[in-house]
């Protein structure tokens, strides 16, 4: 008997035509003492699954039974025996670490002689013990959640719901709230289920649920679900062609599922598990070496599957010379809010038809630097410059040759798709046959015509997206601003539009994004790493690995070159101190 | 010029567009206003009506009978019974059955035949004593009326000089044509605010306002395009409950359409800078409606809408100089009852444009600040 047992699950909100179904049909089992990891893009229902089984939730149709509870009968008995960690955590701002623990342990009547050695252990477990006396409000972002997730554990509870608890957070605290989430499971036989944006997360639990529009697309062990993808994959490596190019030759070949640039060679994955017959000068120059297969391949696969007349726009194949005009250039830029600095002596300069990325964690001051950048925030010092102004003190004209993609997509949700564009074209002083035009274009090259008249705030997320995407793209900017463009969007859809990203590069558009996926450092062609408000490292993402590539790290990927360089700049900043 | 114009237009377009196509904003906008308007129109009276009294009648007579039958017969007092002595009377008026009790003497009717003052006793509930005054107001009238009568029937000697009251403009001194066409600029402030208010905090919660000004659009525009709306918003739910003044509450319209639109739109111009100033303080919509709320209530109080600003101290009737609703009122009640035009309310136009000049230039500082 499993310490969740789910039968045909559904749930719904909302009434009438607006009646969105967030799960249908689940059901699944999870054994005692099991790591099982929720996986699937914002809006699947991974949140709505974890609030039912925490018994907030009531089910409109199927059963649920946890810990031996039926739910929603038992809720507050089951609520005693569980820790719910919702996505935003509901930390106390001004209350210290300290205050925080005591204020769950009364919560949850925790004995008073109990209390001491648990708060220790956990302080211990999360390393928290030197920040006692601190305020939550001024922890780190990977700080925070460690805190939440010990005010979670401080009753040991025998499950744990985690809702994209290291979502956003940086690598070192990712890894620091994995060991402390595998201890739990390992050393306490707590069960866990967590959801999570990271396949590789995924991929270390026993059991995978992967979810997509409230339904299960499959699930098992991660090594079952990649067992049949075995052999379909491929690294493909051209001498004389730039992974890009290459990958725009290759994803048109048939049955390519996936392709995605890794380093300097393409991996590709197969409809079936044969080798690509590759164009005959890419057999004489190149090298096709099968690799083992992914979670990731898994999941792509099943939703290539799902629908398979999606089509990824294909970058065009007409190669620009690389530019060395600079069109974004940042000198010793900082940014304080108060005392504290959010970018601290911050310098990059971007060429025109780049692909630039700023990567980090939330709070590296990444969105910092780009609203200075945008001139939406102004600079404590330091110079910042794109197409030849401050857009902060420049000409509006200046502010015309920009496109600007904010965070969460920012449209008008009352509007439709088509009032949105019309605005947006306006806005940016488009008229009459021009702006025709343009809406057009944006409806054609983004698919977009089946939701001419959909509000945005009812698309589907992935479709926000690209009406975002259009909006910014209506004035055809020569530099465009993409604020965390892929944050919370299936696989498919972020392929999907890093390749019209890379199809804008190779058009001419200069392109600055900002992303806390490590594995995205390979779209960009050059890229800074920030953490807290610093520059790490800059250089194209195979010059910042090979930095860190070492005997005992031969093939570093972007997160380990991101911990490396973590750990390096704290020594460096220990001696000099 | 011409880009700008459009780009204007269409960010008003889209305001619009945004308030009308959410179903929430919508409603605000259409069902608060009317149910506000019925409630006021309804409920907030200065009139009484169905005063309930007792009798406690001592004397036999047939005009003590025609006294009582007076007041009976008036819309302003119902008579809940006759009582037969003085410990009911009491005993009415502390159960509150009763606010009033009328005891008429023993020798009522005799005295007024022998030509001689009678005395009738009326005793009022003073717990409410707003309610007892106007009540003793309308005993003393229909007494007045009582006595001409008897005046005429016995042909005895007028009293030396009788008061001739005729109410000018309000005939009947009917309190909803005063309180009506108030509730009209209360409503018409409080729409126009809460969509000029919230609208730049709505965008800074959703983000759209960065997209906004990563645009070529200057915050001058920004703001236009901000406070068109309101105007337009404004405007509709004015004429819409001006309509409803005349056509349902019978109020009568007296004065120049011109002189009062003027008005409102002088209104208008103050109370959307007034919104803009907010808005362009508030970060989140919370912040906006709490100010919004923050503004509304004295604006009320000071207006002269329900308590006349000549009662109140000097320091605070200076106060109310600054209050936009004072002067909209002074417009709204001088078309409807006065038969006022732009020339009687030339002296309201002014200070509202001033006011509203003045929040426009400061709520322009403001966001320019509040950017850098």
């Amino acid at each position: 008997m499993g310490v969740i047992v789910v039968n045909n699950l559904s749930k719904s909100f909302g009434k009438g035509t607006s009646r969105k179904n967030a799960l249908k049909n689940v059901s699944f089992e999870i054994a005692e003492g099991n790591m099982a990891a929720l996986i699937g893009p914002d809006g699947a229902g991974k949140t709505t699954l974890l609030r039912l089984l925490a018994g907030i939730l009531q089910p409109d149709a199927g059963t649920l039974q946890v810990l031996g509870h039926a739910l929603p009968d038992d809720s507050l008995q089951l609520q005693a025996r569980i820790g719910y960690m919702p996505q935003r955590f509901g930390l106390y701002e001004n209350l210290t670490v300290e205050e925080n623990l005591t204020l769950f342990a009364d919560l949850h009547n925790l004995s008073e002689d109990g209390r001491k050695a648990r708060f220790d252990e956990l302080l211990t477990m999360t390393a928290l013990g030197p920040f006692r006396t601190r305020r939550a409000g001024q922890l780190s972002g990977g700080m925070k959640q460690k805190l939440g997730l010990a005010c979670t554990l401080i009753h040991p509870p025998k499950l744990l719901l985690l809702d994209e608890a290291s979502v956003g957070v940086d690598p070192i605290s990712r890894r620091e709230l994995w060991s402390i989430i595998q201890h739990q499971v390992i050393h306490e036989k707590v069960t866990v289920l967590l959801s999570t944006a990271y396949m590789d997360e995924a991929e270390r639990c026993d059991h995978v649920l992967l979810l997509h529009e409230g339904e299960i697309l499959a699930q098992g062990s991660p090594s079952d679900l990649i067992a049949p993808m075995q052999g379909h994959s491929f690294l493909l490596k051209d001498a004389a062609l730039a992974p890009r190019a290459l990958q725009s030759q290759i994803a048109r070949l048939q049955d390519v599922v996936d392709s995605v640039i890794q380093g300097d060679g393409l991996r590709i994955v197969m409809k079936s598990a044969e080798a690509p017959t590759l164009p005959a000068r890419l057999v004489a120059q190149g090298l096709s070496k099968p690799v083992p297969a992914r979670l990731e391949d898994a999941f792509v696969s099943l939703l290539f599957n799902r629908n398979p007349h999606h089509s990824t726009p294909l970058p065009k194949t007409t190669e620009t010379a690389a530019n060395d005009i600079p069109v974004v250039e940042v000198k010793s830029l900082y940014r304080y809010f108060g005392s504290f600095a959010a970018v601290k002596d911050v310098s990059f300069s971007v060429h025109k038809g780049e692909i630039f990325g700023l990567l980090g964690a939330n709070g590296a001051g990444k969105s910092t630097t780009f609203r200075m950048l945008c001139g939406l925030m102004p600079a404590s010092s330091g110079t910042l410059r794109v197409a030849g102004a401050d857009l902060r003190t420049g000409a509006a004209s200046a502010r015309a040759r920009i496109g600007y993609v904010s965070q969460k997509f920012s449209l008008y949700g009352a509007l439709s798709v088509l009032q949105n564009l019309s605005f947006f074209a306006t806005v940016y002083g488009l008229q009459s046959r021009r702006k025709q035009d343009r809406i057009a274009w944006a409806l054609e090259e983004l698919e977009l015509k089946n939701y001419i008249a959909t509000n945005a705030a009812d698309l589907p997320l992935g479709y926000k997206q690209r009406l975002a995407l259009a909006c910014a793209l209506m004035h055809e900017p020569s530099i465009l601003f993409l604020d965390e463009p892929t944050s919370g969007v299936d696989p498919l859809a972020r392929r999907e539009f890093w390749a019209r990203v890379n199809a804008l590069a190779q058009g001419g558009t200069t392109c600055l994004v900002t992303t806390h996926f490590m594995e995205e450092a390979e779209y960009c062609d050059r890229l800074v790493l920030m953490s807290l408000g610093e520059v790490l490292a800059e250089g194209t993402p195979t010059e910042i690995k090979s930095r860190v590539r070492r005997a005992d790290q031969p093939n570093p990927s972007m997160e380990d070159a991101f911990i490396s360089l973590i750990e390096e700049h704290e020594r460096v900043s220990r001696r000099a101190s | 010029m011409r880009t700008r114009i459009l780009r204007v237009f269409a960010l008003v377009v889209k305001e619009l567009l945004a308030l009308l196509r959410d179903p929430a904003s919508r409603a605000v906008l259409i069902g608060p206003p009317i149910i506000q308007l019925i409630v006021f129109g309804y409920a907030a009276t200065f009139e009484l009506k169905h005063v309930p009294f007792v009798v406690y009648n001592q004397d036999q007579g047939q005009l003590s009978r025609e006294l009582v039958a007076r007041f009976a017969g008036a819309p302003s007092f119902d008579l809940v019974q006759f009582v037969y002595d003085q410990s009911a009377v009491k005993k009415a008026i502390n159960n509150k059955s009763a606010l009033m009790a009328m005891d008429i003497g023993p020798n009522f009717t005799s005295d007024l035949e022998r030509g001689q003052p009678a005395h009738v006793q009326i005793v009022l509930d003073g717990r409410d004593s707003n309610t007892a005054a106007i009540a003793m107001g309308y005993v003393q009238s229909i007494v007045t009326h009582f006595n001409e009568s008897q005046v005429l029937q016995h042909g005895t000697k007028p009293p030396p000089t009788v008061l001739l009251d005729r109410a000018l403009f309000n005939p009947n001194l009917d309190s909803r044509w005063f309180i009506v066409p108030g509730i009209c600029g209360i409503l018409t402030l409080l729409v126009s605010m809460l969509t000029t208010g919230l609208s730049v905090a709505r965008e800074r919660e959703m983000g759209t306002f960065d997209q906004l000004l990563v645009t070529p659009m200057p915050p001058t525009e920004i703001l236009l395009g901000k406070a068109l709306p309101g105007f337009l918003v404004g405007t509709a739910e004015g004429t819409l409950i001006v309509l409803m003044a005349i056509f349902w509450f019978h109020v009568p319209f007296t004065g120049s359409l011109i002189g009062l639109y003027i008005g409102l739109l002088c209104f208008l111009f103050a109370a959307v800078g007034i919104g803009l100033m907010i808005s362009s303080l508030a970060v989140t919509q919370q912040q906006g409606l709490l100010g919004v709320f923050l503004f509304m209530v004295p604006a009320i109080v000071l207006s002269g809408f329900a308590t006349p600003i000549a009662n109140m101290p000097q320091a605070v009737q200076y106060i109310t100089l600054l209050d936009p609703l004072r002067y909209f009122l002074i417009v709204l009640r001088g078309s409807f009852l006065e038969g006022g035009g732009i020339a009687l309310f030339w002296p309201q136009y002014w200070p509202l444009l001033m006011i509203g000049l003045i929040c426009m230039v400061a709520a322009g500082n403001l966001f320019r600040k509040r950017l850098a």
